[in-house]
């Protein structure tokens, strides 16, 4: 349930960096050098390798709505300290300069759009907000999400990202694993379809909840997704991992995802699978959806 | 097997061990000095439990001597049968799972299970459960609803269990599933916290109408020796991390999370197992009875609002 990266000094290349020491970086897959700006133009893919980065919260609903039409939901509560938490640093603090940075209150941007015309509900984690880690505001924003979407007749579509529950907030973040397990039950009553979208990376509690509970759910190319982390389990067995342990492809054997799916083709593909399950794909309209219907793309 | 903090309570009453033996031995009455003593015993281990930090109580919670689900299954309920396996991937010994009378009702009964020595332990994961244990846990939801048994689950466990076969079966899609399926039980659900509730492996089968915790028992999304690791870099630190996770029973009711903390005997529940057993057992009879008179919605809707109603917000001004 970590939220070890977060906390590591050491940290993967940030997406979303823009200090004017950012303008380049290196590839963390294939070693070259990429104008940031050329990777926020390409989807946050290597312009290279199309190695998947992390996609900012807003630039993800950006490429998942249609143009104009998304209505923010999300932004009106935020979190409290229900513990006093304080480790290195007061919990109040953290969520400060979070909020701050990311101009949102708590790790999530929810709210209405139409995708393909298909009118949805989207609920977007930001992995740049305290690691994704879903608390008291987080799970409140998707249970709101779901429901919301069932009142409204939209399907639901997350996309995680997520360092697992968060800490600062004790037994209630373990609680929101629950909150947004109840939640979809309003989707379900109303037959109306809910797709999850795993992304690099998704773990611990939002993994062991909403996040697997998707009628559909597809991952990014090569997305952590796992309930325990990798350092944790090899601490515990003492040996080696599997090559691709953990990961979307990985995964896709196991039979655990229904496909992994490159960011340039996932909105085509959520839209096919909605209005197939929702029956209103017609045989004219499948040449405008275009996707690899059937195989898996990597 | 003394934690640590009980060591001047332990020397007490071996003083006066000491002292009885030495009395019949000698033929003398040292009544009056041995009652004394046991006054200051009492008064010592009140002093000590009334004042444990968080980090001792998480001792407790995990001491060895401590009442398991299955001591409870088979002191509490009556007529226990076990029902094994999960019909897909195997048996997980450490979910133990089945049918027992409780009060004179037929109830299905779920426990995590730890060893009550270490070759048990081994045997039993050391309560922590596979994709099977959680599978398992659901058949026996589906086997309630369709009986129409109340539900009774006993949390012990330090979570579910992290390795390369949990991780590929599935460990975070069946917490999930499971969480899901528990909260649709159309029967009533009662859930106690005996010993360590670790996180969502404890939480797959805590979504009951009612959560019970033990008064030295814990639930927490993480392990204060893992949450020391990530947030202090040092898992020595964990003292300080069961200060900051607030995850002792009194802390639970007071967030909400927990509707009602049972007792134990002074000393905590490995001091006394039976007389815990037994308040354990009365305690949920009456929750039982108290949840039979509602109606199948209303137990699904009294269990829908009181996860979804979970969390602290504020709004943004
Ligand atoms: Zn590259």
């Amino acid at each position: 349930m970590a939220l070890e990266r977060w906390f590591r000094r050491k940290r993967p290349t940030r997406s979303d960096d823009n200090s004017p020491a950012g303008l380049w970086l290196k590839c963390d897959e294939c070693n070259a050098q990429i104008y940031r700006k050329d990777l926020e133009k390409n989807l946050y893919l290597c312009t290279e390798c199309g190695h998947h980065y992390k996609m900012p919260a807003d630039a993800r609903v950006a490429m998942l709505a249609d143009a104009g039409s998304f209505e923010r939901w999300s932004g009106t509560i935020k979190g409290a300290d229900p513990l006093a938490f304080e480790d290195t640093e007061p919990y109040v603090k953290r969520l400060e300069r979070a909020a701050e940075r990311q101009k949102r209150p708590d790790a999530i941007l929810t709210g209405a759009a139409s995708l393909q015309g298909e009118p949805v509900a989207l609920a977007v984690m930001d992995f740049f907000f305290a690691g994704g880690s879903m608390g008291s505001v987080v799970g409140e924003e998707i249970a709101r999400a779901a429901e919301r979407a069932a009142r409204e007749g939209r399907s639901l579509v997350t996309v995680a990202a997520s360092g697992g529950a968060r800490m600062q907030e004790g037994a209630l973040s373990l609680m929101q694993m629950a909150k947004t397990t109840v939640a979809l039950e309003a989707l379900s009553r109303a037959k109306l379809p809910f797709i999850s979208v795993l992304t690099d990376p998704t773990t611990g509690g939002v993994t062991a909840s909403f996040a697997t509970l998707g009628d559909i759910i597809v991952s990014e190319p090569q997305a952590l997704i796992c309930f325990a982390g990798p350092r944790v389990i090899q601490q515990t067995i003492k040996q080696d991992l599997p090559e691709g342990f953990q990961r979307a492809e990985f995964l896709l054997q196991k039979g655990m995802l229904d496909d992994v799916v490159t960011r340039p083709n996932l909105k085509a593909r959520l839209a096919l699978y909605l209005s197939l399950l929702r029956g209103t794909l017609t045989p004219t309209a499948t040449a405008a959806v275009g996707g690899e219907p059937g195989g898996a793309a990597v | 097997m003394a934690l640590p903090f009980e060591k001047p309570i332990d020397d007490l009453s071996d003083r006066i061990e000491d002292m009885r033996a030495y009395a019949s031995e000698q033929n003398i009455d040292l009544s009056e000095e041995i009652s004394l003593l046991e006054g200051r015993l009492e008064r010592l281990q009140h002093d000590v439990f009334e004042n444990l930090t968080r980090w001792q109580r998480v001792q407790v919670a995990r001491a060895p001597g401590r009442p398991t689900a299955l001591d409870y299954i088979q002191s509490v309920f009556e007529t226990f049968t076990e029902l094994h396996g999960d019909r897909t991937l195997g048996d997980d010994s450490a979910m133990v799972t089945g049918l027992a009378l409780l009060g004179g009702r037929s109830v299905v009964v779920i426990g995590q299970q730890k060893g009550r020595d270490t070759k048990e332990n081994i045997g039993r994961n050391f309560g922590m459960a596979h994709p099977s244990g959680y599978r398992k846990a659901m058949r026996m939801f589906n086997m309630a609803d369709k009986f129409g048994l109340p539900v009774v689950t006993l949390i012990d466990t330090p979570g579910a269990y992290p390795g390369v076969a949990a991780e590929e079966q599935g460990q975070a899609w069946v917490i999930a599933e499971s969480i899901q399926r528990m909260s649709q039980l159309k029967v009533p659900a009662v859930a106690v916290v005996i010993g360590e509730g670790g996180s969502g492996g404890a939480l797959a089968v805590g979504v009951a109408n009612r959560v019970l915790i033990l008064e030295n028992a814990i639930y927490s999304v993480i392990s204060p020796e893992s949450c020391a690791a990530i947030l202090w870099r040092d898992a020595s630190q964990a003292p300080k991390a069961a200060e900051a996770l607030k995850l002792t029973a009194g802390d639970l009711l007071e967030l909400g999370v927990v509707d009602g903390v049972i007792k134990e005997p002074v000393g905590g529940a490995h001091r006394d197992p039976q007389a815990t057993m037994r308040c354990v057992g009365a305690r949920l009879e009456e929750e039982l009875g108290a949840l039979s008179s509602l109606s199948e919605t209303e137990l699904l809707e009294q269990r829908y609002a009181r996860f979804r109603n979970m969390g602290r917000l504020e709004s943004v001004t």
